[in-house]
This record gives structure tokens, sequence and C-alpha cells, in this order.
């Protein structure tokens, strides 16, 4: 099945969704599954395009939040305009601390993002001349289109499933563009990519900066529909969710993300309801967190989203390619796997050509 | 080489990931299927509770909290229920955080069709939900303190807990019977401590006080003695310490430690047992305005207070085998408030919020006398609180 048709898919479900569901409690599930779906595919496209990982994505959220909330309760800023700025503000934010942290190898950019999520959560705490500090900013005006305000569960949904849609088009067509095809490459192998004229922290960073907007979009978004922020929300707890998330629903995938948002914010509540059945066994929640992550992390790795058997065929589906060839073959196990890399430290070889 | 480190990298972070959660409390949400015992019959009665009984930062609060609703619930029901129908509590777990409060108030006003809300129990849980309430039209009596819940007034939210402006309010008027004017102030970086701080400073000069220096701490700080350092250098005459547990009982044992001589004041922030554990002896002279529910047994005969407090202290003894606090006594308050409006009134929403603004008039509470009006959704007065001292590891009253 094509991306495209998985898009459709996608868009009638949302569509019969909205239409057949009126409570605003299903809604509002809905909802936070959208939103934080959003954050997790800007998420998973760092993850699974750039071999990067972000530890202050929840930094980056609560960032297009505040904004929101600053522009429009402070200087009455329209909500639209103020949800374009807090993205620019965002965008820029990102590229400060992606252009040193990018040029290099390895993983600076998780300490460098763990440091600013860190950071960005004092400021809101502690700058209350602005944020209002842990009290938060209360009475943020709803979004309208023509006039219309997006007050009702309902109505915002209708938001933001085409929001999400979009964005995921958006990333669907990057990973098809010259720019998808450098950050194949560069997840491969960063030498070759640059050898083979790849401008690498270029475009590691372009995918960075996209992930941090979709982070600031849906934090504006948060905003509009709660219409109250504090800084609690968006603190490293949240960011080790979203990558629970991502992780969860596979970063190779477009989809991964989502699924990850739907199944984590959906099984949170299935959860609570579940514990109402069982008082007398308190952590049941979090066992069943504990048991699922492990269960994940040993025998599908690669996440739910993810195709159950490798293809065959020379040009696999999914919008990175050129991950699949990676040595996850028939064992599933990260031991399998790991077993199965050259014990000389060279990069392991494609299948199917012999070292 | 680069994949193979991104993979181990991944598997790491995933295991601190999962170390995380399996770090958090546990997320219960134990509905209470308490069957009715008296006389009372028919459909119940249900009234929602959006508790913060798991999280690190409402689990102190909520779990009281819920223990005295469910308790109510039982006395009630017992007592024949409200216009013969029994009572349902049906408490929500909010987990302390924003966005799952939201998501339970919109499950109790939809699925549990709920006819009033007590909680949430934090300010920022309960400013998360104002929102949906006032769309819904549904009456929410929160048990959080932020001055922002009911001022300024909205139509269908309510507070039971004091807030801070008159905890600050009391502690100055007792200043001023001491004769002390010139104070150095030390808060808490959160939410309580910096609201405080504000109520302490726009209060100053009407009161007559002057704030000659104010340092702040971080929640999880262990050591606060530069700071007071700096206080004492600007001489005051009194410090003051806005926070909750367990920084203020690390300042109380700074204090004892750099031999700072001048009189400290708290909050109401310490004011609970767990206070006293923490600070050991170093507690012994610390004055803080508190709700009369630690000092009950203490009061003289004619407080009007007494009856309930002791009345509630013994139901609670009885029932959870330790004694409540004053965030367990802000959910009786709200839970009797609905008892005695919808006694009248019946089970209409609208007609609750009526009677919240109409009926609640020298409402004899936990923490304190309620006079409800369409002007103040709170009604508490400086005399919810009474100034509270320890002596030898035990509470006294200051005067």
């Amino acid at each position: 099945m094509s991306r495209g048709w998985g898009l459709v898919l996608f868009a009638v479900a949302a569509l019969a969704f909205g239409l057949l569901v009126r409570g605003p409690y299903y809604l509002n599930i809905a909802v936070f599954i959208c939103i934080h779906g959003l954050v997790a595919l800007g998420l998973g496209l760092l993850m699974g395009g750039a071999g990067q990982i972000s530890l202050g994505h929840a930094g980056f959220y609560g960032l297009g939040a505040y904004a929101s909330a600053i522009l429009t309760t402070r200087w009455g800023v329209n909500p639209w305009l103020a949800m374009g700025l807090g993205a620019l503000a965002t965008g820029l934010v990102a590229a400060l601390v992606g252009m040193p942290t990018l040029r290099l190898r390895g993983h600076y950019l998780a300490m460098g993002t763990l440091g600013l999520g860190a950071i960005i959560q004092i400021v809101f705490n502690q700058a209350d001349q602005i944020t209002e500090g842990p009290s938060g900013i209360t009475a943020i005006p709803y979004l309208s289109i023509a006039g219309l305000p997006l007050s009702t569960d309902h109505r915002f949904f209708f938001l933001v499933w085409p929001l999400l849609l979009g964005a995921m088009l958006l990333g669907g067509n990057l990973l098809d563009s010259r720019l998808g095809r450098a950050l194949r490459a560069l997840g491969e192998n960063e030498g070759a990519a640059a050898a083979a004229g790849v401008d690498v922290p270029r475009a590691k960073l372009a995918v960075f900066v996209l992930s941090a907007v979709f982070a600031s979009v849906a934090g504006s978004l948060y905003a509009h529909y709660l219409t109250y922020v504090s800084p609690s929300p968006f603190g490293f707890a949240f960011s080790i969710q979203l990558l629970v998330m991502v992780i969860l629903g596979g970063e190779k995938s477009l989809w991964g993300p989502l699924v990850g948002a739907g199944v984590l914010t959906v099984l949170h509540q299935v959860l609570a309801g579940a514990a109402h059945q069982f008082p007398f066994f308190d952590g049941l929640e979090t066992v069943a967190y504990g048991v699922i992550l492990v269960l994940f992390l040993i025998f599908r790795p690669q996440g739910l989203a993810a195709p159950l058997r490798k293809p065959v065929s020379t040009s696999p589906p999914g919008p990175f390619p050129g991950a699949e060839r990676e040595p996850v073959p028939q064992a599933s196990s990260p031991a399998a796997e790991i077993a199965a890399l050259p014990s000389d430290g060279s990069e392991p070889a494609a299948p199917g050509v012999k070292p | 080489m680069f994949t193979m480190i991104r993979r181990l990298t991944l598997l790491t972070l995933s295991l601190a990931a999962l170390a995380l959660l399996a770090g958090c409390p546990a997320k219960v949400t134990p509905v209470t299927p308490t069957p009715p015992q008296g006389v009372a019959s028919g459909e119940p009665i249900k009234i929602g509770a959006i508790l913060s009984v798991t999280g690190a930062a409402g689990a102190p609060l909520g779990t009281p909290e819920k223990n005295t609703a469910l308790m109510v619930q039982d006395l009630i029901n017992q007592a024949g229920g409200i216009q013969n129908r029994p009572v349902q509590v049906i408490v929500e777990d909010d987990q302390s955080d924003n966005t799952q409060a939201a998501t339970a108030a919109k499950k109790l006003i939809e699925s549990d069709k709920v006819c009033a809300v007590i909680g949430p129990s934090l300010s920022g849980t309960t400013l998360a939900v104002v929102d949906t309430f006032e769309k819904a039209e549904i009456p929410l009596i929160s048990l959080a303190a932020s001055v922002k819940i009911t001022q300024p007034v909205k139509k269908w939210i309510f507070s039971t807990a004091q807030p801070d402006t008159i905890a600050v309010t009391r502690l100055y008027s007792y200043m001023k019977t001491q004769g002390l004017r010139k104070l150095g102030v030390i808060y808490d970086s959160n939410a309580f401590g910096k609201s405080g701080l504000e109520a302490l400073q726009s209060q100053a000069s009407s009161a007559g006080m002057e704030i000659v220096a104010s340092e702040s701490f971080e929640s999880k700080d262990t050591d606060m003695t530069t700071q007071l350092t700096k206080l004492k250098g600007a001489q005051p005459e009194a410090i003051v310490c806005w926070g909750t547990n367990p920084g203020p009982a690390i300042v109380a044992k700074n204090v004892k430690t750099l031999q700072i001589k001048v009189p400290v004041f708290m909050s109401h922030g310490v004011s609970n047992q767990k206070f006293i554990e923490l600070s050991g002896p170093a507690a012994d002279g610390i004055i803080f305005p508190s709700g009369r529910i630690l000092v009950a047994s203490l009061l003289p005969e004619t407080d009007q207070q007494k009856l309930v407090l002791l009345e509630y202290t013994k139901f609670y003894e009885e029932k959870y085998r330790q004694l409540p606090d004053h965030f367990g006594g802000h959910a009786w308050d709200a839970m009797r408030m609905l008892q005695q409006v919808m006694n009248v009134s019946g089970d209409e929403p609208a007609a609750i919020r009526e009677g919240l603004e109409t009926k609640i008039k020298d409402f004899v509470g936990i923490s304190g006398i309620f006079s409800l009006s369409p002007t103040d959704h709170n009604g508490l007065t400086q005399d919810a609180f009474v100034m509270v001292t320890v002596k030898q590891g035990q509470w006294a009253l200051a005067e």
C-alpha cells in the first residue's frame, strides 16, 4: 500500500470519527493524539531521518505554547499570527542550538537539547514578569476560522486532524525530495554521504529545525485548546514520553510516531480505567507500561508501524528504503543484531553483498 | 559503526525512559463502589472529584482529599443520603498533570454526568479545567489556593482553600502586635512560594511592613545557608520563609546553624506533622499562620469551629488510622457545602451553583467560616488562620 493510500485512509477514518463521535471526552482524547502525534512526527523525522535524538522536544512544544499564550494575552496578537511567530522563534532557537552541535558526529545534539529543554523550563518558571511563573497564563483566546471560534472539542478536532495530515504530507514529500535522499544517505554513512556531495551538517540542521517547528505548532494548538499554560507539562518527562512514542511506533516509518502517540495516549486512559477494577493493585498501569516497553525492545525494536516482514523487493516501502538495509534481517532481537555485526568494527555490509 | 552506536544509544535511552516510567508513582483511580448503607435509595446523586492522587506535586494533597471525600460520602449515605437518594463520589486521578485534569473533567461531565465536581487539588490543574466547567455549566469547588481561581469571580468556580493573601494578612497583623517591621523573605521558587512573595510584597506598605531583602531557593535544594547569610546581612527584624516541605525544614535547620537570632516566621505550607519530623529540634519557636485542624484539641471551647474539627478528626482517625490534615479539610468543606445546598435545591447544576452563592452563609467548616456571595466565591477571612508555634516538638497556639 502506498503512502498516499495510507493518508487517504487516515483522512477517512478521522472524518468518520469526527462526524460520528460527539462527546467531548473521546474527542478530547483524539485531539491530544493529534497534538502529540504532530510533535512525535517531527521527532520521528529527526530520529529516523537524521539519526539524531532530541531530548528537548518538550521545550520546543512549550516555546510554541508560551509564544501563543504571551502574544495573544499580553499584546492581543491574532492567534494564527502568534502561532506563526512562535514557530519562527522556535525554529531560530533550534537553529542556534543545532548549528554548533550538528557539525559534530555522534549524539551531541541529544546533550544540547537536554540542556536547552532544562533552560526553557527554568525560564518559564522564573521569568514571571512575562510568563507569570509557575501559576501559568490563563484566559488564552480560542483560534477562530472566519469568525467561528474553535471553542468546542468538536470544532477543534476538525482543525487538528487536517493539520496533522498536512504535516504528514509535508514530511512524506520531504523524505522523497533531494533533502530526503541526502538524509537517507547520511543516516547510512555520514562519511560516504559527505564524499558523495551531501552537505551533512546542513541537511541535519534542516530536519532538526523543521522538527522543532512541528513541535512549536503543536504547542500553540495545545495553548489555544486548553486556554491555559503552565510550565509543568513542558518538562523533561514529556520529552521522554515523546521518545517512547517514537520508539514504540517505529522511528523508521512515517506512520510510526503517530501510531506511537495514539497507542500511548489511549493506553494511558485504558489503563487508568482498568485500575478502577483492581484497586488493590496500585502499580498496575506503571507495570503494564514497563512490560510493554520491555517486550517491544526485545521482540520488535523496529516499532509497531514497521512492515512485519522484510520485503524482498528491490524498492522496499517506507520512507527510508536505505535504512531498511540495516542488518535487522531475519533475527529480530538486538543481541542477534549485534552478533551479526562484523567484529572488526567496520561498517556492516548490505545483505547480499559479500564483504 | 555509526548505526550501531545509534542503536545502542537508542536502547540505552529507552531503558532510561523505562526506568523513569517505573519510577513514577502509581497512577490509580479507584472509583467508589461503596454501596449506600442507610435508608437512601433510588438513583444515586453523582458528584465528581478530580484529585491528584498520584504524581509528585499533588499526591500528598490528593490522598487525604480522596480519603475524606469518600468518607463524607459514606457519612451522608449512612445518614439517609440527600433527599433520600444515595450519594456516589466518582474519583478521577489527574496524576498532578494539567492535561490529564482536562481529560478527567470531560469524562466526569460527559460519561458520568455528574451534577457537581470537587477539586482539582492543585492550582495548575484547577486553572486547566476552569474553562471546561464554565462552558459545561457545572459547578466546580476547587481545593486549591491560588487567588487566580476565584479572582476575578467566575460564575461556576468556587474554592474551599484559604488563599495565600489572607494568610499574609493574618501573619502581618500578628507581626505588628510583636512590633516587628523590617523583614527578610526567603521563598520557594515554586507556585506556592512565588504567590506568597507577591502577597507579602503587595500587602507590605498597607500593613506598615518593609521587606529589606528577599531570596529564593529551589524546591529540591538541600542547603539554604547562602541565601540566609545574605538575608542576615540585610539586618531584618524577622525572617519570613514561604514554602512547602522539605525546603522550610532545611531553612529552620540552617537558621540554627548560622545562629540567626531574629524570630523566624513561616507559611501555612508547613502546617503538617512532616515539618516537625523533618526539622527536629530546629522547629522550636517557629511561628506561622495555620488552619485550625492542626491544633483542634488545643482550641478554647468558645471556638466556633472546634466541634466540627473534632468530629472530622474522630471520623478520619477511626477510618484511616491517621490524623487528618487541612488538605482533607478542603474536601470535607466542599462535600458538606454541596450536601447542605443539595438537601434544599436538589441535583440540578444551576440550582447548586445558585445555592452555593446564596445559601452558604456563616458555614462552619474545617478551613474556616465561609460566607459565599456572588462577588466572593471563597468566602474566608483572615480569621480562618490561627498563629501556631512549636514548643519542644509539639504544636502550640502562639497567642
